[in-house]
């Protein structure tokens, strides 16, 4: 076959307004850090410093609670529908902004800018627009109950999807009056700190929302902070139990958005091409750096042979490589040392005696790059189908009962999401309703809307975010 | 001659069956006076092992079972105990309640049971949602139980406290494991021979006696528990271990003393689908 060779299609970065270094976003000022340290992000699909961040310490979190807990005083006390106005014009400012958002998204986080242009910005806007809204109508939703604000919320977000979860957090938490200290992961702080402008560009008032950067060091400083009444997290199981703890410890109300190890269920019966497409953006989607991912497969035995080839026709074609080129499908691997543990459990998977399938794409040799993977002849006791990995790698099973693939499916520690494909209505209904999952995609998958309540069971966390459901996590009530 | 009374040895309540603790110890329950009138069970961690097995079997079937018919079987505990109010006010009364306040008690358990039976068809309706995505998708959000609930009920209302435990978790469709009041637990295992009678399913509640301070570590750090309710705010719950498979920490201290659906709510995750539409529209949808 004739190899059909894409022109290049580079997203023109040249717009972009960054700093060379960034301070701490504190009770509406960017402020030098205590510590007097930065550190560098970088782009991972070049291996080159974007810019310098600060790094906050023990002083610098408390000067970041003690700004939101001033503020809250008169944030809490303003109307439902003054609150809602200020949102609404953060989420007007995002999309004014969308293109740079784009761009620094993929500069910094290495996912390609096909998705950051058409998924993460305009989700993120849409978050802010979707929770605006809600801000004088609380009562509507808890009938015989009287909704009041919390306090202090402090926020921790992964590096996945960036701004996304700043909006996904920052929202909910003013809507229901709230005032917030957020820290984004060390290696994607960019798009927040220009959210941080945004902020201060909106007027909202100053310490309501603040911004502060560093890694786990600063993240526990925040979780054992006296100040804040409530914890807000998404990132791995094991520092969600950590969070969980100082939660507990301190008394502050906690939502958590864990792990998770999700099945993507192909009946027989599904529509073959269109489940393609679906398998292929359940796991490949933003380099598989998804906790919702579809990362284990299970397909019924009659298709299992005609899936495996369109599947691996359909990898051979995905294009692998500069995050900012708009024909890219998979971009760079977030950091070396996820790149590292991506590589580790490749290793794992061929030690345990499974079967690995990439296609012989073309990487660049800067940066870190992990081509779209697929595991077969892989068992349920295999690490590979157990264990999170975080990255473009599917685990293969099959199964040939409806009973049988319900049990494999659930039989996991975690519950954050699955997938089920098949034509026939009454069968998504038993499979949906079976499966152990906080979301459940029928003939679709890694779909997100800010009406749309997400979260997960079991080791996958508790609380959900987004929807009317999304309300409960920054409330208390009488 | 005067006759000289039984003392009754109260057993533990675990997959519908009345075991002896396995533990092999016993502790005295006195009246008022401070004289012994019953002896219960000092439950151990393998008697709770036993009741979560047996929850977790049943629990599966309990889900399963239509809103209509769960709303009938607890409706149905709420008869099996108005037919026994007068042993009920009787037990209650022996450890110090006066004739008076035992009634009340009694009265207002049942009438719990028949509030929550109500509430079994009733709060998925309520508190589900359709949501509007901007996608063309069909998207909902309803409650599903968390599945095992282990519970330390209030030790001063033994059988107030426990009914108001017990009938939010399990009109949600989550199996529940309860520890009764130490120092009253005889009304609390008289209400398990109720649940017998009745037709809650075995496995679905059992009731533990015992000490809470023994066995709040087992209940806290089991792994295949789902969410652990307080409803005496003595646990410290920051030094168990209840995190290793992150199950729910629910405060009840102050919440059993009124009926609320927003108790079934606790017990519930919110699960949500999403199915394409097919559309004619230019945008593409559907699959």
């Amino acid at each position: 076959m004739e190899e059909w060779n894409l022109s290049l299609a580079p997203e023109n970065a040249a717009h972009v307004q960054l700093k060379k270094k960034y301070e701490l976003f504190i009770n509406g000022e960017f402020q030098k850090p205590f510590s007097n340290k930065y550190f560098e992000t970088v782009n991972p699909a070049t291996e080159q410093a974007i810019a310098l961040v600060a790094e906050a310490n023990e002083k610098d979190v408390d000067q970041a609670m003690k700004a939101a807990a001033e503020a809250y005083k008169p944030w809490s006390k303003l109307s439902g529908a003054e609150r809602g106005k200020y949102i609404y014009r953060i989420a007007r400012m995002i999309q004014e902004k969308s293109r740079e958002f784009a761009v620094i998204e993929s500069l910094d986080g290495g996912k390609p800018i096909r998705e950051s242009r058409d998924i993460d910005i305009p989700l993120a806007a849409a978050h802010f627009f979707y929770y605006a809204g809600w801000a004088d109508k609380l009562e509507y939703a808890f009938p015989m109950r009287k909704p009041q604000s919390l306090g202090v919320a402090a926020q921790i977000i992964p590096w996945n999807f960036p701004l996304l979860m700043a909006a996904w957090k920052i929202a909910p938490a003013l809507a229901c009056g709230n005032t917030v200290v957020l820290k984004p992961a060390e290696t994607t702080p960019l798009t927040a700190l220009k959210l941080a402008e945004v902020i201060q560009e909106a007027g909202l008032p100053q310490g309501v929302v603040n911004i502060i950067t560093g890694a786990g060091k600063t993240g526990a400083e925040m979780c054992a902070h006296p100040i804040p009444n409530k914890l807000a997290f998404t990132g791995s199981t094991e520092v969600g139990k950590l969070v969980y703890k100082a939660a507990l410890s301190g008394n502050k109300k906690v939502t958590l958005e864990l792990g998770g190890k999700a099945a993507d269920i192909i009946f027989d019966d599904a529509p073959i091409d269109a489940t393609i497409e679906g398998i292929i953006n359940g796991i490949y989607f933003n380099q598989g750096h998804v906790c919702c991912a579809g990362s284990r497969l299970f397909v019924q035995e009659t298709v299992y042979e005609e899936i495996l080839v369109k599947l691996k026709k359909r990898m051979n074609t995905l294009i692998v490589g500069d995050p900012m080129d708009k024909n890219t499908d998979i971009g760079a691997i977030n950091s070396k040392e996820q790149l590292d543990v991506i590589n580790r459990y490749l290793k794992i998977g061929r030690a345990e005696g499974a079967e690995i399938y990439q296609p012989n794409c073309k990487m660049p040799e800067l940066g870190n790059w992990c081509p779209p993977t697929l595991f077969t002849n892989v068992a349920q006791s295999n690490r590979i189908s157990q264990e999170e990995i975080f990255g473009p790698v599917l685990a293969i099973q099959t199964f040939r009962t409806i009973e049988e693939v319900i049990d494999k499916a659930n039989n996991t520690p975690f519950g954050l999401s699955a997938g089920v494909w098949t034509d026939k209505g009454s069968k998504i209904f038993q499979l949906t309703k079976a499966l152990k999952a906080g979301v459940i995609w029928a003939n679709t998958f890694n779909k997100f809307d800010p009406t749309s309540p997400f979260g997960g069971y079991k080791e996958s966390g508790f609380g959900r975010e987004g929807g009317v459901h999304g309300l409960d996590a920054y409330l208390k009530f009488d | 001659m005067t006759r000289l009374k039984i003392h009754k040895t109260y057993k533990i309540f675990i997959g519908g069956k009345f075991p002896r603790t396995e533990s092999g110890r016993y502790y005295p329950i006195n009246n008022a006076k401070g004289e012994p009138v019953a002896n219960m069970c000092q439950s151990s961690k393998k008697d709770f092992k036993n009741a979560v097995v047996a929850a977790r079997k049943a629990q599966g079937g309990w889900v399963g079972m239509t809103a209509y018919n769960r709303s009938q079987i607890l409706y149905r505990l709420a008869e099996m105990l108005e037919t026994r109010s007068a042993s009920f006010i009787e037990e209650l009364n022996v450890l110090g309640l006066s004739k008076k306040a035992a009634e009340k008690e009694v009265n207002a358990s049942i009438d719990r049971l028949v509030y929550y039976a109500g509430w079994c068809d009733k709060y998925t309706a309520l508190f589900s949602s359709v949501n509007p995505t901007a996608t063309s998708h069909f998207n909902f959000s309803v409650h599903e139980p968390t599945g095992i609930v282990a519970a330390i009920a209030p030790e001063k209302s033994s059988l107030l406290g426990l009914v108001s435990v017990i009938a939010p978790v399990i009109a949600g469709g989550n199996s529940v494991i309860a520890l009764a009041s130490e120092t009253k637990a005889t009304s609390s295992i008289s209400f398990a021979e109720v649940v017998q009678n009745s037709d809650v399913p075995a496995g679905v509640i059992s009731i533990l006696t015992g000490s809470a301070s023994e066995l709040m570590p087992h209940m806290a750090s089991h792994m295949d528990v789902n969410s652990l309710v307080d409803a005496r705010g003595e646990m410290k719950a920051a030094e168990l271990n209840i995190t290793n498979n992150v199950k729910r920490y629910l405060n009840w201290a102050n919440k059993v003393s009124n009926q609320d659906p927003y108790l079934i709510l606790d017990c519930q995750e919110v699960k949500t689908t999403w199915h394409p539409v097919q559309t004619n529209a230019a945008s593409g949808a559907g699959y």
